[in-house]
């Protein structure tokens, strides 16, 4: 920490050096670079982040060995011919091409160095032109000017290397073992990024672990929740650990943008595309694949733009991620690609082509893994103007064996959605109607663990209704749909079972006229949130499928994200910093009672940390289930007596408030009588000082307005 | 009980106060004329004529005589309660923003804007029983902040001048020599411009409200930080209930927004705090601007709010107000 200088000291010190320091703008002085006057930064943390990449300096210099050695006359020749090879690759500094000659003889002695603008670009002249044919004598040897420093280093005799004493490491499931069976969210807002646990007994999330400048784009859990990864310039890290967050291992990726865990998280997959040199050239892309663990690139991809944006929406302004889709369940063996009318499976035991080869699809527009097994849906949309129709297949890995195909005409468009046991399909199908001129949509359902996989077509009642979402429920066999116009589409269920039968597809319920948008399913299944985000400023309605009931309806003004924690206990609705106002989020239960809410400025992410797959078999699980009312007992009890400790707890705080200020104000108020002797003298010896008591009196004021006397005249004699 | 709507200004409000006996509010806007009305059933009464510019303040003094106004167009200028006489005017170079009279009467201290070259001051004036005595020279100026100072007032037994303003910080002046005695911390105090300053009743503590979307509770002698509020939108206006332990914060997104977002995306609530809890107890709805200014009756019965949109909204209290057990 920087030793702390008081604005007195500054004062004196400048009253010394007769500165009047009302007129200087402290903001407006630089101080000479470097130097620091003896005050130290207090930001050093910031320093201590990697210098990872560039600490040389010299990593946009290469040299080309086996040029040809010519004499003086022929000197600008050849620096013509290597400059021209050369500055089609990346833009040449100025006098960044250095032919040395040799004094004695006046000849080139056969290499040169070439500077480049960016490291990029020397990475990929050396790659390039290594092995460069010139002519049959001359092929060049092109080598990165850092490397020769690091190839010098190395010794000459070989010696054992040191094997390190092994260490146990930190028990990266610790979260798991919270007593209360709480989970955690990280939170990421202004600088700040924050781990925090859902104390939702408490009302108040608990605080884990604090950050700022943790990392320079955003932040992601890996899938199973053991890691949390950042991002920066430089690359990538992950963090965890059993008590804080310590950097578990780093990822060498200049300029990351994008990154992707495997199913599994054994691997790590991160993207980065680079400026062109040349402004007609596409983007380059990098994509790497880390072993999370070691730390070790298991394969690298590169290329052009254009390679990596197949498919999908055409992909103008980028690829369109993740480039690499995980399939085969938690173990995490295949990924697979999709490029021009081919689709590249790889496996992670050797990191290549499965058979060496790429499947060829011809004009494959969209790839989906199932999420249990090592199956591939494809789509490949109509070719030959309708002549051949289009199709959605099934394909087994690694045999690359079709399954199942389905063909479909006059089709505009094709979405692929899984259930997550992988049971089940859902292919949304948008067709043109005979005219040509609207679409309307069908759905199109596999049953994948069923012989044969069977499949069913299913059409809404209104055909012509607008799908706006679909979802499946978790481990279930219901899903929900959005259809209809925007003001108020009506939202239905499905489920693939009907009564009888368990192989027909049968509708539960439509709910008329509703304000949602999106869908979002219980993780445990059995309850969804019917949505309006956006446009329906964050309408909320927490439904049970079960009962097909309503159980509350809420709103969360402007609310852009929602996030069930991965028990289905509570859910976190946000307000990101896509909004100016409003920032921050509010904690859910399950059936849609507002527990707490958090706002904070610049808002940017709420991720709940994944938890792995539960243990208990799927016997188990209902066993617990049926008796329910025997475990819950125990939690029952714990709860009541937390929740009287808080009432407890807030009394006791109220009660302490409540007697620090009437200290404080006793200590006033003696104060305040020993000056109104002061204060009446202030006031020309005014004596009613107690401005406090003053009352209402009412006070009747009767006023003569005037008097006049009048003789009247009676007659007294009467009689 | 339904409010009582006053619309009397043609612009945004900017300054509300009630006189001790608590039976007149005195109303300023940036419309040139501060207005007087009825406190208990928003009648107008008059309106004082004279100013050229926006009227940013006002105080009445204790007998409810004279009223003091500061205004953009770069006087200060006193009139007669009863009469809306002009009675003198204090010309500055540059706007007044804030004014206050001290105990006693006797003196007002003034605060002026940065403006051209100059820079802002907070000015001492002795103020003549007989306004044909009154002189214009100052008993003390005081420079130094930067920016804006948005509120001073006097401190207990007019000893001190406590002022706040662009520049966040909190600060304790000498009345008699000028000297800064004491300055709010940079930690724990406001990060962002302070709008507004209230003294409680006794003069004992006094609250600001911040655009850094917090209300902070100061001991008036040891300028001791006692509470924070925090709120959801930048604070423009604050007050304290005289007779319950009640904080009031007002205020809401810039004016330049309001017309871009959704009427509830505003926060133009005047929002309630218990003032030793820190909790919000409630809010009370209805303008359709941020507010500006707040101000409650001296008997604690009701409490009025100035907004953006012109309107000046008379609160009285339902008797649940004063039974409220939290």
């Amino acid at each position: 920490m920087a030793e702390v200088i008081s604005m007195e000291d500054i004062r004196a010190t400048a009253s010394t050096l007769e500165i009047d320091v009302s007129n200087i703008d402290f903001d407006s002085i630089r101080l000479p670079p470097g130097e620091d006057f003896g005050i130290t930064s207090d930001d050093d943390d910031l320093h201590e982040e990697d210098p990872l990449e560039y600490d040389s300096g010299f990593g946009n210099i290469i040299v080309v060995d086996n040029l040809p050695v010519v004499p003086r006359e022929k000197f600008e020749k050849l620096e013509g011919v290597v400059r021209k090879i050369y500055s089609q690759i990346g833009v040449i500094k100025e006098d960044g091409l250095w032919m040395p000659v040799d004094s004695d003889t006046q000849k080139t002695l056969g290499y040169c160095f070439i500077e480049y603008n960016t490291p990029q670009e020397a990475e990929l002249a050396r790659e390039k032109t290594n092995g460069y044919k010139l002519d049959r004598a001359h092929i060049f040897a092109v080598n990165m000017f850092d490397d020769f420093d690091r190839f010098m280093k190395v010794p000459d005799e070989w010696a054992p290397p040191e094997t390190k004493p092994y260490t146990p490491g930190e028990n990266l499931q610790h979260w798991l073992t919270d007593e209360k069976a709480r989970d955690q969210f990280v939170i990421r807002a202004g600088s700040d990024t924050e781990v925090l646990w859902n104390d939702a007994r408490h009302l108040k999330p608990e605080p884990v672990y604090k950050r700022a400048y943790w990392t320079e784009s955003f932040v992601q859990w890996s899938p199973l929740g053991t890691y949390l990864a950042t991002v920066h310039r430089q690359g990538a890290a992950v963090w965890g650990g059993a008590t804080a967050f310590n950097r578990l291992m780093r990822y060498a990726h200049p300029q990351v943008k994008l990154i992707d865990f495997s199913p599994g998280e054994k691997y790590l997959v991160t993207y980065s595309s680079h400026e062109p040199s040349n402004p007609r050239d596409t983007h380059r892309v990098v994509l790497n694949v880390f072993d999370v663990r070691t730390g070790k690139v298991m394969r690298d991809f590169k290329g052009s733009m254009d390679e990596f944006s197949v498919g999908g929406a055409g992909g103008v302004s980028g690829v369109s991620w993740p480039v690499f889709r995980w399939g085969g369940g938690k173990e995490d063996k295949y990924f697979a690609r999709i490029g021009k009318n081919v689709i590249s499976v790889y496996e992670t035991e050797t990191f290549s082509l499965i058979d060496k080869k790429s499947l060829k699809v011809e004009n494959v527009m969209d790839l989906s893994w199932s999420p249990a097994d090592p199956i591939l849906a494809l789509f490949v949309p109509e070719l030959g103007g309708g002549n051949q129709p289009a199709r959605v297949s099934l394909v087994q890995i690694p045999s690359k064996e079709e399954l199942r195909q389905k063909n479909l005409f006059s089709v505009s468009d094709c979405k692929m959605y899984w259930q997550s046991n992988g049971d089940y399909l859902a292919v949304k199908v948008d067709r043109y109607t005979k005219t040509k001129k609207s679409t309307y949509t069908g759905f199109e359902l596999f049953r994948i663990k069923e012989r044969d996989i069977p499949i069913e077509v299913l059409e809404l009642e209104n055909k012509n209704d607008k799908i706006i979402a679909f979802a499946w429920e978790p481990k279930g066999h219901r899903f929900a749909v959005i259809h209809g116009d925007s003001p108020r589409p009506d939202v239905s269920f499905y489920s693939m079972r009907s009564g009888s039968n368990t192989g027909r597809v049968s509708k539960l319920t439509t709910l008329k006229g509703k304000q949602a948008n999106a869908l979002f399913w219980s993780p445990a299944g059995r309850y969804i949130i019917l949505a309006g985000l956006k446009g329906f400023n964050g309408q909320l309605e927490f439904y049970n499928v079960d009962e097909l009931e309503t159980m509350a309806t809420a709103e969360h003004f402007m609310a852009t994200d929602i996030e069930w924690d991965p028990t289905g206990r509570y859910v976190a609705t946000s307000v990101t910093s896509v909004h100016e106002m409003e920032n921050g989020f509010n904690i859910w239960s399950f059936n849609g009672k507002l527990l707490y809410r958090i706002l904070k400025d610049h808002f940017f992410q709420f991720l709940w940390r994944p938890r792995p797959p539960s243990f208990l078999s799927p016997e188990k699980e209902e066993e617990i289930a049926k008796n329910l009312k025997k475990y819950s007992k125990k939690y029952e009890a714990e709860d009541q007596d937390v929740s009287m400790l808080l009432s407890e707890q807030d009394r006791e705080k109220r009660k302490m408030l409540k007697d620090e200020w009437e200290r404080w104000v006793n200590d006033w108020k003696r104060w305040h009588e020993e000056e109104k002797a002061e204060r009446q003298r202030l006031r020309d010896g005014e004596a009613s000082d107690e401005e406090e008591e003053y009352e209402a009196k009412e006070v009747e004021v009767e006023e003569l307005l005037d008097v006049s006397e009048e003789v009247l005249s009676f007659d007294l004699d009467q009689e | 009980m339904r409010p009582i709507l006053m619309k009397g200004h043609e612009r945004p409000l900017t300054f509300l106060k009630y006189n001790r006996d608590g039976d007149l509010l005195f109303s300023c806007a940036k419309d040139h004329t501060p207005t007087v009305w009825f406190a208990d059933n928003g009648e107008r009464l008059g309106t004082y004529r004279g100013h050229n510019g926006a009227v940013w303040t006002c105080d009445v003094s204790r007998d409810s005589m004279r009223l003091i106004t500061g205004s953009a167009d770069q006087t200060v200028k006193l009139w007669n309660v009863e009469t809306g006489a002009q009675l003198y005017s204090f010309n500055f170079d540059s706007p007044a923003r804030s004014v206050d009279f001290s105990v006693g009467d006797k003196l007002a201290v003034i605060t002026t804007d940065p403006f051209m070259e100059l820079t802002s001051a907070i000015h001492v004036k002795r103020i003549a029983r007989d306004p044909s005595q009154q002189t214009a020279e100052s008993v003390l100026v005081i420079k130094g902040p930067q920016g804006r100072i948005n509120r001073a007032i006097w401190g207990p037994l007019n000893r001190t001048i406590i002022s706040a303003g662009e520049d966040a910080i909190v600060r304790i002046w000498d009345s008699e020599t000028g000297k800064l005695l004491k300055e709010s911390d940079k930690e724990t105090g406001h990060k962002k411009t302070v709008t507004s300053l209230s003294k409680a009743a006794d003069g004992s503590h006094f609250v600001t409200g911040s655009l850094d979307k917090s209300a902070k509770l100061w001991d008036s002698r040891t300028l001791t930080l006692i509470k924070t509020y925090l709120t959801e939108r930048p604070v423009n206006a604050v007050t304290m209930s005289p007779l319950l332990d009640h904080v009031v914060l007002g205020g809401g997104q810039d004016a330049s927004h309001v017309t871009t977002t959704d009427h509830r995306a505003g926060k133009f609530e005047a929002k309630f705090y218990d003032k030793i809890l820190q909790e919000e107890i409630g809010g009370v709805k209805g303008h359709f601007g941020p507010i500006n200014a707040l101000a409650f009756n001296p008997d604690g019965k009701s409490f009025s709010s100035g907004g953006e949109d012109g309107y000046v909204r008379l609160h009285h209290f339902d008797p649940d107000y004063f039974n409220v057990k939290i």
